[in-house]
């Protein structure tokens, strides 16, 4: 699995980013800076990391969005590479255009930093297949702006597409109020676009990959990426 | 020639800033206060004197970054 990081000022989990996937792929990503207008040849994997690229100003990841190396993500997911845009990477596909929707100010207005459980919705996709449809797995947000909102058009096309794919939920699996930490629609989490090669999810899955982390539940995800290369090879 | 760019949050948006500074004002005690939605205004000069091109290149630049059309509306004014 050959991936790149998109590198924005301001971005802080890149180097996680990185460290994760070569620890679950074997390979070292390509670092691509914002203002390159070219991914490497042969590219399997974009990933847009978290942070907070030009320090969240305007609105989270606007700026970002319009950066040249944008032109290239667009066009590489256009063609049905596969995206895995993370916490700011998630706004910053939004704001692109690459995927619907809105990440809002929190319901709380507090900047969250924990632990969540999410229910992952399917596991017949690229960026799942690690996991069991129903699984709940446990990994870490780190965000002000996570309050996902969609006009109701939206919300019932991603519904009734099957293109939510993690949701905020209660250590066993339930969708409750009380568990939705950042106010978000449907207690979203992480969604897919049409064709299904661009997600985009608020909490970090690189950041529960190794027992010295505590947990290893957001390997899957990776490891779901690997398996999905080497069946297509 | 200056102008101005006002961007609001489109009715029906939430706006969790702006129901905490409506908050913080009826704490205050300010009185006649029935709502607060919190927007965004970039003061932006002009160069040339053509109205009519400032005004287009205003509204690009607001379709294009200022405002996120999914959830916000923006006004455009050229104030001389």
């Amino acid at each position: 699995m050959k991936s790149a990081v998109i590198v924005f000022p301001g971005i802080n989990r890149e180097r996680d980013m990185a460290r994760a996937i070569k620890l679950i792929s074997g390979r070292e990503p390509a670092m691509v800076w914002h203002a390159d207008t070219a991914l490497p040849a042969g590219t399997d994997l974009v990933v847009i990391p978290g942070g907070f690229s030009y320090g969240d100003y305007l609105r989270c990841g606007a700026i970002a969005a319009r950066a040249p190396i944008m032109d290239a993500v667009r066009a590489f997911a256009a063609n049905r590479g596969l995206v895995l845009a993370v916490c700011n990477g998630f706004q910053i596909a939004c704001e692109a255009g690459l995927l619907p929707g809105v990440l809002m100010r929190n319901a709380q207005l507090r900047f969250i930093c924990h632990d969540v459980h999410l229910r992952v919705e399917r596991s017949d996709t690229a960026f799942t297949r690690g996991y069991n449809a129903g699984q709940v797995i446990r990994i870490p947000v780190a965000h002000g702006e996570g309050n996902y909102i969609a006009d109701g058009e939206t919300i019932a096309r991603l519904e009734g597409e099957g293109r939510v794919i993690f949701r905020y939920s209660s250590p066993d699996g339930i969708i409750d109020p009380n568990w939705n930490h950042n106010g978000a629609m449907n207690a979203i989490a992480g969604i897919i676009n049409e064709r299904g090669n661009v997600l985009g999810l608020m909490p970090h899955p690189e950041n529960h990959v190794e027992a010295a982390m505590g947990r290893t539940d957001g390997r899957g995800l990776f490891a779901g990426l690997v398996d999905h290369f080497k069946l297509a090879a | 020639m200056k102008a101005r760019v006002t961007v609001t949050l489109k009715s029906g948006i939430l706006d969790p800033q702006g129901k905490a500074i409506e908050g913080a004002l009826k704490s205050l005690g300010v009185k006649g206060v029935a709502s607060v939605r919190q927007g965004k205004v970039f003061d932006i000069e002009i160069e040339g004197g053509d109205r009519a091109a400032a005004e287009t290149a205003l509204k690009n630049a607001a379709e294009k970054l200022l405002a996120n059309t999914v959830i916000e509306n923006y006004r455009v004014e050229v104030t001389g």
